[in-house]
């Protein structure tokens, strides 16, 4: 059911000259889930468009689901869920309404449509809203309408794009966990769109980073954690310290108080889960260290810092 | 208490500027038929005919600019391209002619010596002129009411979410369905509005039917003739008191049911 998708020398340029992505090529392989992972303006919604059939890449791209050269099928006919940011459900119908619509639309039977309804809602946790109007739903309820109604036609991939973007924080914690069980269950290929490095982590099979209209890196999430193929990326999925031509996260360093110790506690910061402390030495050199909230140095302390060793 | 008697007070210049120039004279209006005027359009099949035409031509008039602007306004409300504010400004040119222009051109395009009527004699065929018959009649409505109506549209088209059109086509829409399933639905608010006020327009019309001296008898022409050539005060109060009310009762039930549609 789900498929392979190869992109070659897919680049995009608008008609106002802006290159919105240099030619690339990409694979991804079928059920798996990838990440596009990037600030925003670097590209990632042109490229989900694309894959999706919403726009056509400039001449020489190509966009292959299982080999076969889709680029210039309409999306219509590619057989693509989406999932968008704003939801973009149809108001002028109800919850079981918009979830059956793309199988009434392919004319299947009224009774198999209101069967794959019924197991559609039950599998999102809607079955007391099937008669609802889509505005009187809160935005995660919404949210599911919408995956609901992307996967009830058992479309060949997923395309998801900041699904999570407009909840609060506690929702899109919920709804994240809802989506990665969902997309392991049903093992169908997906492209997720975010700028939030944590879910992609969390969602992830491999994530490709991207910069600028490019691909910055492709790979898992602990690829890019911790080996990053450039100071962007590094960035971009964490806090680092650079130590000589070393990066290193502040949780992989500890500090020992020491009256000989060459750095000097600026500040600590209370975080939650672990007290975030800066520091500097005699040079003005700047490091970051994350250490749990037990025996934080007060500012002005001298300390030591040392690599962790393996846990 | 004292917040309801505020409101009552504060509305009070609105409903004795409605009352004084709305209601009182609608009221004469309804006064001066008298029994003998309303007795006399309700024997006469002509003045019931003429009533009959006349929504006709309304319905039909607005069943064609809807279909025109929606098509256009909806093309012009997703493409951008070089003159397309000429082109915008061109079409809504008409919403400044007087009724009576607009008759004067279906003549120059329609009439004895029109274009048409040219072209089709230069073409070896038959003299065609249709600018006094109905389709005459219909095409100067339709190209008076086209502008406000476009307008409406493309705003409603504008504020239209192109992601919903995006997800019925991911979900495997034909064009025409997303049509009917999302755009349509869309803009039922707008094209609801803009088709009431094209069918009043369109019922009370009479500039244009005066200029091309229809052979179409529509009210408007025969509430006119009644009252400045017959000097029957009475028949043509009556017939224009019937005309509002019936124009009234179509937009009610035309609101009712694409009210009941949406809801
Ligand atoms: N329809 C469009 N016309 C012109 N430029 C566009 C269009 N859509 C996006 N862009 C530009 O292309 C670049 C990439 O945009 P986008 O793919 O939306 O980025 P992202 O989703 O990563 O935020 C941006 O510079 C954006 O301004
Ligand atoms: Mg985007």
């Amino acid at each position: 059911m789900s498929v392979a998708i190869k992109l070659r020398g897919c680049g995009k340029t608008w008609p106002g000259g802006t290159v919105a992505l240099h030619p690339l090529d990409l694979d991804i392989a079928a059920g798996e889930t990838l990440v596009l992972l990037g600030p925003s303006g670097c590209g990632k919604t042109t490229l989900l468009r694309l894959i999706a059939g919403l726009e056509l890449p400039d001449a020489g791209g190509q966009v292959l689901f299982d080999g076969e050269d889709v680029t210039r099928l309409p999306i219509e006919r590619r057989n693509v869920g989406m999932v968008f940011q704003s939801y973009a459900l149809f108001p002028n119908m109800d919850v079981a309404g918009n979830i059956g619509y793309g199988l009434r639309v392919r004319g299947i039977p009224r009774a198999e449509v209101a069967r794959r309804v019924d197991e559609m809602l039950e599998m999102t946790r809607l079955t007391e809203f099937a008669r609802r109007r889509v505005d009187a739903l809160s935005g995660g309820q919404r949210q599911r309408v919408a995956l609901a109604r992307a996967i009830a036609p058992r479309p060949r991939v997923l395309l998801l794009d900041e699904p999570l973007s407009a909840l609060d924080a506690r929702l899109r914690e919920e709804l994240r966990q809802e989506i990665d069980a969902l997309l392991r269950s049903l093992g169908i290929t997906a492209i997720y769109v975010t700028h939030d490095q944590a879910e992609a982590m969390a969602l992830s099979d491999r994530i490709c980073a991207m910069e600028r209209g490019r691909i910055a890196q492709i790979g898992t999430g602990r690829d890019l954690y911790h080996r990053p193929a450039n100071d962007f990326v590094a960035g971009f999925v964490g806090d680092t310290n650079r130590l000589g031509e070393e990066l290193v996260r502040p949780e992989q360093l500890a500090l020992h108080p020491s009256a000989e110790g060459e750095w000097t506690v600026q500040r600590a910061t209370f975080l939650g889960p672990f007290v975030r402390v800066k520091l500097r030495d005699a040079a003005g050199r700047e490091l970051m260290v994350d250490m749990p909230d037990l025996a934080t140095p007060a500012p002005g302390a001298r300390v030591e810092v040392r690599r962790r060793g393996p846990a | 208490m004292s917040d309801r008697l505020r409101a009552a007070l504060l509305i009070a210049p609105a409903l004795a500027v409605f009352g004084a120039f709305f209601l009182i004279p609608l009221g004469q209006l309804a006064v001066a038929g008298g029994a003998g005027g309303y007795t006399t359009i309700l024997t006469e099949p002509r003045y019931l005919r003429s009533l009959g035409v006349t929504l006709l031509v309304a319905a039909l008039t607005t069943a064609i600019t809807l279909g025109i602007a929606t098509a256009v306004g909806l093309f012009l409300a997703r493409n951008r391209f070089p003159g397309r504010g000429t082109l915008l400004a061109l079409l809504t040119l008409p919403l400044a002619f007087p009724g009576v222009v607009v008759g004067y051109l279906v003549i120059m395009l329609a009439g004895r010596q029109g274009l048409v009527s040219e072209i089709s004699m230069a073409l070896g065929g038959e003299r065609i002129v249709f600018a006094y018959s109905l389709a005459g009649l219909l095409l100067g409505y339709v190209y008076f009411s086209i502008p406000r109506t476009l307008l409406t549209v493309i705003a409603a088209a504008e504020k239209l979410d192109p992601r919903l059109e995006e997800a019925a086509r991911s979900l495997g829409a034909s064009p025409l369905g997303v049509l009917r399933d999302v755009l349509l639905p869309g803009l039922s608010p707008a094209l609801t509005a803009a088709g009431a006020i094209c069918f009043a327009t369109a019922t009370g019309a009479f500039g244009t039917a005066f200029a091309l001296a229809s052979r179409i008898d529509v009210l408007p022409m025969v509430i006119y003739t009644e009252f400045t050539l017959q000097a029957n005060l009475a028949v043509a109060a009556a017939l224009s008191f019937l005309l509002g009310l019936a124009t009234w009762a179509v937009l009610a039930l035309a609101r009712g049911a694409s009210g009941g549609a949406a809801g």
